[in-house]
């Protein structure tokens, strides 16, 4: 691995399963080549981190703020309870991507993966904005099994029309209408597009789902209190 | 401290495996420089790589790989051998002293054959009777332990980190078609060599990362069938699953891996109706040996190899392929840096096994 | 005989006369518009209690005690005085209570994941709990095109490992066989008719019905045999191995005398053995023929009580062609028992599953057969122990019964339940709806069901086939080195 300075941003190239990257970094701008090592970018808070290929498992685990941009693909765990701050992967994502996210007040987690994800994705998901584009798997399988299993609140987004399969009886599944689409989707899938120099209209075309957990149906439901 | 089958040891791991297709050879070095890139998933308690088409000179005869802690116990393991095979060659395994490997028993390699009327006699196949002989030896025999059995393929472990290891057996000497490595990270153990891994029984190998939910009912069934979880790990009773349902039940390793990593019922049930057939009679068939708990494994044989993670995938296990070439490991950094440019890279899914095969017989 | 249990009321009381025509052994009366109570009759079901709309009735043990003794208790001096008036077999109902002989379920703890493997939440991943029952051959067989043929016997499906045990309709009332048919089917599960036939009105429930074969062959035809989705051999119980039983005459009425053929007022006997079986081989033709007469598309179970010989016992139902054993401990509960067979023959289920399946795996015959346990098994606790030793599902009949209102006073035998439960008198049967009884079975399952899954969750299992015999989950306390020994597993802490 090599570390260079350039304009004041960093830049590491040749990176082999170093751990750890950027792991809690405030400020800056952090370039990554190669095949940066498990816990990239775990607890970001407020730097920006760019990496040009694949990385591994449990990225961006637990990060607060920021940016953690991937142009290649993630494995799995990543962005376990994110608190805030964006995380965009081009390429897919492995299982249990964004176990727990969560958002409070003006704090608001945000993953968009640009390809298709895993099972489990957004487990137990408290909070904050999922998106999963499925570029290049239009009409296909986009989220595995057991998508939302168990979420409490915020919103996975599907460019799909497509429901995923056994999804749980506790979740709401909608199609995002127009106004939806350009109020709530929009500004964020633009600024992934402009990140990885995609065309923000194709990303946007297609129908989109969205699952929500059904208030209604709480766990409490489950207990009797002895 | 007690060691491997006086108590259960958890550990987490790394593993990798590198097959060539169309059966070209390469040395162990690929392996090493593979395997050592996750150094920090070892703890230097364990290390160890399985190498297919090494012997290729002797490739009729059972290649004996055996650990002494005496020369008595050699002595007694030699006369045990010569009264049950004919003995073609015998030599040490050469080895590289290196001050991180210490405390290394005498390491000796064999090739046998089953003495005809002694084979005839016990009214088992070759390999049924090298199996059980192997067996006793590593039950009865007071420090000798038999790491490797099968034909043309070779188990080379220790305790220490893996990258050591290869340096200890000097590995980058040996050429063969498939190779797999395994660093392991055990919660406790004094540092047995041959609770280090891969672990084989005839020529199928197991490294796996992980620890099952599942140990004691598969333990309980696989020792119904005249297996001895002697160990008490997981790589040990898988091992002993895969081959049980493959040489005495005659499974085939895509079914293997549908008995041991068995759909949900859920999945099963949204099938079209001869695949739900056919996964329910695995499941009920052979529900004990239904595997639960993190695992993912690479297992070698004979001409192939097989990369499984449990169903929930709960751990990691990276594949590609580039040309005729395919490789797995825990983490892809491993195969980058041995194949920066590989034409493919991908996750397997829970349960879904990927098979490779010898397309042509390499020399 | 002096009272053993006194009845007050309480300033509360609006003299509703509630209690009075709820207790059905007449140990409260009105007399003049005012409550009498007649303690030497009460038998503390607790229906007076349960009913009464301003809590104001109370039960409690009579206070006068006999003078403490320590080897002759009061027990023994109260039944050795009924025994000197009366000459007679000391009769009760329901499990043993003897408090000496432990209940290993409450000595063994369960284990969990931390760090070298996860824990799984089952609210939100998969969590297996379907058992198969069932034989399997001993080797796959494939078709000349390679293909796996399915030479697996018909097994039974359960949606959870918790299936309902025999109860005869004659002990039991056919409002309860109703619900549990009921319960079975919404479920997934099984229930089983027990020894004294099936009515008509049963029929439709064929496919979670297990209908039982015993030695009095009440109501036992080809039609009885073929409305069932298996067939129970029933040997002997846990509340009284090695003996027969009667239903006492009280019960013998109406549709309980057609279903059974016997005559209405008489007492049903069940002779000890099957005179058909004097032997193990014997056993073996009696599941085959039973296979006969139902073209093979019946599992066989046979039913036996744990004795000091389950193991040997086990092995030889296993290799009689039978598809599954079900053993009944000695804490199982019963109609009618003699009391000291009841409180002093057999062994405790826990012992019982650990030897068997033991014996059965080193003698390779495990995975031939299915184990049924039951005999006191009171929550989903005790049925993932039961598991966890090696048993494939158990069966649970009292524990069905307090769902159903039961409070265990042990009357059964009388005829006279106040609940409605162990009786015939239509006045009494009729205090159960079969709707809202078969609501709280299926209510009660499922909450154990979720338990079961919560605990597996824990251990980082997400099927129940890796739960069975899988005795590393399981660690002992105040358990002597001989019980580890029995029960295969090791001291907490080890």
């Amino acid at each position: 691995m090599r570390k260079e300075i350039v304009d004041g941003e960093v830049r590491l190239s040749g990176c082999l399963g170093e751990r750890y990257i950027g792991c809690g970094m405030k400020k800056g701008v952090l370039h990554v080549e190669g095949t940066p090592g498990n816990a990239l970018a775990c607890y970001l808070d407020g730097g920006e981190v760019f990496v040009d290929g694949n990385t591994q498992d449990a990225v961006a685990d637990t990060m607060n703020a920021g940016l953690l941009a991937v142009r290649g693909s993630a494995g799995d765990a990543l962005a376990y309870g994110m608190r805030g701050g964006r995380v965009y992967i081009l390429g897919d994502v492995g299982y249990r991507a964004g176990v727990h996210m969560k958002a409070y007040e003006d704090e608001r987690s945000v993953l968009v993966v640009g390809g298709r994800t895993g099972s489990f994705l957004g487990e137990y998901l408290a909070g904050g904005l999922i998106i999963v584009l499925g570029l290049g798997c239009e009409g296909g399988d986009i989220t595995g099994y057991f998508c939302g299993n168990g979420m409490y609140a915020g919103t996975i987004y599907l460019r799909t029309g497509k429901a995923p399969v056994n999804l749980s009886d506790k979740l709401i599944l909608r199609h995002v209408d127009e106004a939806e689409k350009a109020a709530v989707l929009r500004p964020v899938v633009e600024d992934f597009a402009s990140t990885f120099s995609l065309d923000a209209k194709l990303c946007l075309s297609g129908d989109f789902i969205a699952i929500e957990a059904d208030k209604s149906k709480t766990y409490s439901q489950l207990y009797a209190a002895v | 401290m007690k060691k491997e089958g006086e108590v259960r040891i958890s550990s987490g791991c790394a593993i990798c495996g590198i097959f060539c297709k169309d059966g070209r050879r390469i040395t162990g070095d690929a392996i090493k420089r593979s395997i050592s890139v996750m150094h920090n998933r070892s703890n230097g308690l364990g290390g160890g790589f399985a190498a297919y088409g090494i012997y290729p000179q002797y490739k009729d005869f059972f290649a004996l790989h055996i650990f002494y802690d005496s020369l008595s116990s050699r002595e007694e393991t030699e006369r045990f051998l010569d009264r049950r095979f004919d003995i073609i060659n015998l030599s040490k395994i050469p080895i590289r002293q290196t001050p991180r490997i210490s405390d290394a028993p005498l390491v000796w390699r064999y090739f046998v054959t089953p003495l005809p009327h002694m084979l005839a006699d016990s009214q088992l196949d070759e390999d049924e009777y090298t199996s059980r002989a192997m067996i006793r030896i590593n039950n009865s025999i007071q420090g000798a332990y038999v790491v490797s059995c099968g034909k043309d393929m070779g188990v080379f472990k220790a305790v220490g980190y893996p990258e050591d290891v290869a340096d200890f057996y000097r590995i980058d000497e040996y050429e063969g078609y498939s190779w797999t490595a395994h660093g392991r990270y055990p919660t406790n153990t004094p540092g047995w060599w041959a609770g280090s891994h891969p672990f084989s029984l005839l020529d199928l190998t197991v490294v796996h990362n992980g620890e099952i939910s599942s140990y004691d009912a598969n333990r309980r069934a696989v020792e119904m069938y005249g297996y001895s979880c002697n160990l008490l790990t997981d790589t040990e009773v898988i091992t002993y699953i895969l081959d049980y349902l493959t040489r005495k039940q005659g499974l085939g390793l895509k079914e293997c891996a549908e008995v041991m990593a068995a759909p949900f019922w859920s999945t099963i049930a949204a099938k079209d109706e001869e695949e739900r057939r056919r996964l329910s009679y695995l499941r009920k068939m052979f529900s004990a040996f239904l595997v639960t708990g993190p695992f993912s494994i690479i297992v070698g044989y004979s001409g192939g190899m097989m990369a499984l993670n449990d169903r929930l995938k709960l751990r990691s296990l990276v594949a590609a392929q580039k040309g005729d070439t395919v490789y797995f490991s825990s983490e892809e950094a491993a195969i980058r840096v041995i194949e920066p440019a590989p034409d493919r890279v991908w996750k397997p899914r829970g349960g879904e096994a990927v098979i490779v095969s010898l397309e042509r017989r390499g020399i | 005989m002096r009272a053993r249990y006194r009845i007050r009321k309480d300033e509360e009381c609006i003299s509703c006369f509630k209690c009075a025509k709820e207790c059905s052994f007449g140990a409260i009366g009105v007399v003049d518009g005012r409550l009498v109570f007649h303690h030497d009759k009460c038998v503390d079901c607790q229906r007076c209690v349960s009913s009464c709309p301003t809590g104001a009735v109370f039960i409690s043990e009579d206070m006068n005690r006999f003078r403490a003794n320590s080897v002759f208790k009061e027990d023994d001096i109260r039944e050795i005085g009924l025994q000197a008036s009366t000459g007679g077999v000391l009769l009760s109902s329901m499990g043993a209570r003897d408090g000496q002989v432990p209940v290993y379920f409450d000595k063994l703890l369960l284990n969990a994941s931390q760090v070298t493997n996860p824990s799984i939440d089952p609210l939100r991943e998969p969590m297996e709990t379907a058992v198969f029952l069932g034989q399997r051959p001993e080797r796959v067989e494939r078709g000349v095109d390679g293909r796996l043929v399915d030479n697996l016997p018909p097994h039974l499906e359960l949606s959870t490992p918790v299936m309902f045990s025999a109860m005869s309709y004659g002990a039991i009332s056919l409002n309860v066989h109703k619900a549990l048919a009921l319960a079975a089917q919404e479920l997934g599960t099984y229930w089983n008719t027990g020894e004294g036939g099936l009515h008509e009105s049963l029929y439709p429930y064929v496919r979670n019905t297990i209908v039982q074969v015993a030695s009095g062959r009440f109501g036992v035809h080809e039609t009885y045999l073929n409305s069932a989705a298996a067939i129970e051999i029933k040997i002997g119980q846990g509340a009284k191995p090695g003996i027969g039983g009667h239903l006492t005459g009280k019960k013998i009425v109406g549709d309980v005398s057609r279903t059974r053929m016997v005559p209405e007022g008489m007492d049903a006997i069940s002779p000890a053995p099957h005179h058909d079986i004097y032997s193990i081989e014997d056993l073996a033709q009696l599941v085959m023929s039973l296979k006969e007469v139902t073209g093979y598309r019946k599992p066989v179970i046979v039913k036996v009580a744990a004795v000091h010989n389950i193991a040997p016992i086990a092995s030889g139902i296993a290799r009689s062609g039978a598809d599954m054993i079900s053993i009944d401990g000695y804490r199982g509960g019963t109609g009618a028992a003699p009391k000291r067979i009841r409180d002093n023959v057999g062994i405790p289920i826990e012992l019982a599953i650990a030897v068997v399946d033991q014996r059965l795996r080193e003698e390779r015959i495990r995975d031939r057969v299915g184990i049924i346990a039951s005999g006191s098994i009171r929550s989903s606790a005790d049925v993932v122990k039961a598991i966890a030793l090696g048993a494939d599902a158990v069966s649970i009949g009292t524990a069905a019964l307090c769902a159903l209102g039961c409070h265990i006073c042990a009357s059964c035998h009388t005829g006279r339940c106040a609940w409605g439960l162990a009786t015939q008198d239509p006045e009494l049967t009729k205090r159960l709806d079969p709707d809202e009884g078969a609501r709280r079975l299926v209510n009660l399952v499922n909450a154990w069901t979720k338990e079961i899954k919560e605990m597996m969750g824990g251990m980082g299992i997400n099927s129940i086939e890796a739960l069975r015999g899988n005795r590393r989950a399981l660690r002992g306390v105040d358990l002597n080195v001989k019980e580890l020994e029995i029960l295969g597993i090791g001291y907490a802490g080890e």
